[in-house]
């Protein structure tokens, strides 16, 4: 009985396995999509950016591919479980947008090898998985030019999360940005070891506020930096997706993330049969990052500056690491007439001139 | 004196929900009962008060909302070990999870909407007192429900007759049923106590301090709230000692941080919980007031018909 039992099971895997197969192999069929998101979608933040992306891909290749997500995957041993679940299903191409997606990805992408994966702001590749990342620093460069111009005391405020260097990137290109409108502007960084965190979040910006900061900005995944700003006054940066909703007095502007086109793109690659892995770190050039229509109380000049700046970095004229960058102690990291190159970028671990207190210790 | 008046002013903002919550478990842990739900509880109140609130507009509604949900949340719990004599340990464990879920799943439609923040209760001519002024009479207003609570806790508990029989049960169960007081209904008060303030907590962080609902916003607030409990011994006095220095430690750390101070932010970060339990276990250290404070049943189930 029982052995006869466990004899169905297998028959019945075996028989979804082989219809999973004859699916993938079938070239009619539109093309499975498989997205994993760290968090829920919500309505702003770092997985709500995702699922816009993946929603205008879905779009443009309308009627080509099929697309599910999974949320508020946790990082670890169920991303595993639900990549292979997908890969297992019959998914031709799967997203997997967390860093900490990294080694599961990797896993399960030697047990499939026909499936194509891509894995967001990792540094493993596979000859089946690509990874893609975007220049975030890039619109914070343009945050920072509109902080400078608009703050009164000349301190900025940024709760931050853990220093690594995607975000030390985002601090110093803002700081860079903020000073090269207003030299004597600094920025005061407080980290709160969360990703998120709201009364933390909020406790850090009020202390910011508190310290003197009259533009306070964030790399944390909750409004709650920008909900402090609109109470207290001040003016705030949001990130991620526009938070102006959050704070429509406070928020100046929002650096946001676009990945609708590289979606669009790899996707288009997958289907024409000519995806090969890569590695994409993309900005402004590529239409991956953005900053969100300036607030009202933002003057015509400085508006005009920052639609400037913006036509540079698109075309590929300014880079935001541009030297001479200084640290702290004031010593040249990059010499004039370079730009910091990606390499050192990727593994930056050191607080630019304009950005006050230490950097804590690994 | 401006820097000290803010770090003050978020210091007692900061330590509001964990004396709400962790009062409302020392109440229920002086009946016997040990309800580890805290943190799901709390969590059922923030989206149940943030619901009402969006709902209604009026975050008195919100407020009263969480401290229903709350009591319901508690209300399972106590159905399952008091009448159903399930194991507290696990039933709390299992609540704290389920209210964790469930919370989601009911602010799934709230995820990051924006609450308009309430202003604070200025309260005239006491605001003006320098210093103690704008930190003790500028908050709000449950913030001096919160210290209203504290009062009438402490007076019921140790001079009022109800306090006493509370008490007892806690202490004795089987002679406090011999004389005739119905443990089991004492404890299912108690247990609703607890869970009502613990749902008040809750609903203070999401409709007064961070005015918006986002997925497991207590942040572990809850499980603090019942170490708080523990380390102050059962003393309600001690409870707001641990509760204001929690938040005091996390504040000042943020401080010392934007100034600048050269200490790994880690260190800073794990100062709160250091802090907070070496001050209490240092207030606490005589053994017979632990051997005096903590609840001989504590967490043990009471049988009427066996007693």
């Amino acid at each position: 009985m029982q052995r006869n039992r466990i004899r169905k099971t297998l028959f019945a895997l075996f028989a979804a396995a082989a219809l999973a197969a004859g699916a993938t192999a079938s070239a009619q069929e539109p093309l499975k999509v498989g997205f994993i998101y760290v968090s829920p979608i919500g309505d702003a933040g770092w997985t709500y950016q995702h699922d816009q992306g993946r929603q205008q891909m879905e779009k443009a290749l309308a009627g080509k591919v099929t697309t599910k997500y999974i949320e508020s995957v946790p990082e670890g041993a169920d991303a595993e479980r639900v990549i292979r679940e997908l890969a297992s299903n019959g998914y031709g191409l799967i997203f997997t947008t967390s860093f900490g997606y990294m080694n599961p990805t990797i896993k399960v992408a030697k047990q499939f090898p026909k499936v194509v994966f891509e894995h967001a702001t990792g540094y493993k590749q596979a000859k089946n998985v690509g990874i893609y990342n975007a220049r975030f620093y890039e619109a914070r460069y343009l945050a920072g030019i509109v902080a400078g111009k608009m703050t009164k005391t000349n301190v900025a405020g940024y709760v931050a999360a853990f220093p690594i260097p995607e975000v030390l990137q985002g601090i110093d290109a803002f700081t860079l940005g903020m000073r090269s409108v207003n030299p004597k502007a600094e920025t005061k960084v407080i980290w709160i070891n969360s990703w998120f965190d709201p009364g933390r979040e909020r406790e850090a910006a009020n202390t910011l506020i508190a310290q003197g900061a009259d533009v306070i900005t964030h790399h944390t995944d909750s409004p709650a930096v920008v909900q402090a700003a609109e109470e207290k006054k001040v003016y705030a940066v949001g990130y991620h997706s526009d938070m102006s909703k959050h704070g429509p007095n406070a928020t100046l502007t929002s650096a946001v993330h676009l990945w609708g086109d590289t979606y669009t793109k790899l996707t288009q690659q997958v289907l024409d049969k000519k995806w090969k892995s890569t590695s994409i770190w993309g900005g402004f050039k590529d239409g991956m990052v953005d900053i969100a229509p300036l607030n009202k109380s933002v003057p015509k000049d400085v508006a005009d500056l920052v639609a400037a700046k913006k036509a540079e970095l698109k075309a590929g004229k300014l880079h935001p690491f541009q030297g001479p960058v200084k640290d702290q102690a004031g010593k040249v990291r990059v010499p004039a007439g370079q730009a910091m190159a990606d390499d050192k970028l990727a593994v930056l671990d050191y607080y630019v001139e304009g950005v006050q207190g230490s950097l804590p210790k690994k | 004196m401006d820097y000290l008046v803010s770090i003050l002013v978020a210091t007692i903002a900061a330590g509001t929900p964990l004396v709400f919550a962790a009062l409302g478990e020392l109440v229920t842990e002086k009946s016997g009962v040990l309800n580890l739900g805290v943190e799901g509880m709390m969590l059922v109140g923030a989206i149940a008060a943030f619901a009402a609130t969006a709902a209604t507009g009026s975050p008195w509604t919100g407020v009263l909302a969480g401290m229903l949900a709350g009591a319901a949340t508690a209300l399972i719990f106590a159905v399952l070990t008091l009448t159903l004599m399930a194991n507290q340990v696990a039933a709390g464990l299992a609540l704290s999870l389920f209210g964790v879920g469930l919370s989601a799943f009911v602010g799934k439609s709230y995820e990051s909407v924006s609450l308009d923040p309430s202003a604070p209760l200025t309260i005239p001519i006491l605001s003006d007192i320098p210093l103690l002024g704008p930190v003790l009479f500028s908050q709000q207003p449950l913030v001096y429900v919160s210290w209203a609570a504290f009062a009438g806790i402490a007076w019921f508990m140790y001079r009022s007759r109800p306090g006493l029989v509370l008490r007892a049960v806690g202490e004795a169960p089987k002679s406090a049923h011999a004389i005739g007081y119905s443990v089991i209904t004492i404890r299912y008060l108690a247990t609703l106590f607890g869970g009502a303030m613990a749902g008040i907590g809750g609903a203070f962080l999401s409709v007064f301090y961070t005015p918006l609902w986002v997925e497991n916003m207590t942040a572990g607030r809850g499980w603090i709230a019942l170490a708080l409990v523990v380390f102050a011994t059962w003393r309600p006095a001690r409870v707001m000692i641990g509760a204001y220095l929690f938040g005091g430690v996390t504040v000042a750390q943020f401080f010392a941080q934007g100034e600048g101070a050269a200490i790994p932010s880690q260190f800073l970060s794990m100062l709160p919980y250091l802090a907070t339990i070496v001050v209490l276990v240092i207030i606490s250290r005589n053994l017979n007031t632990i051997r005096l404070n903590a609840p001989v049943s504590l967490g043990k189930p009471f049988h009427p018909e066996v007693a």
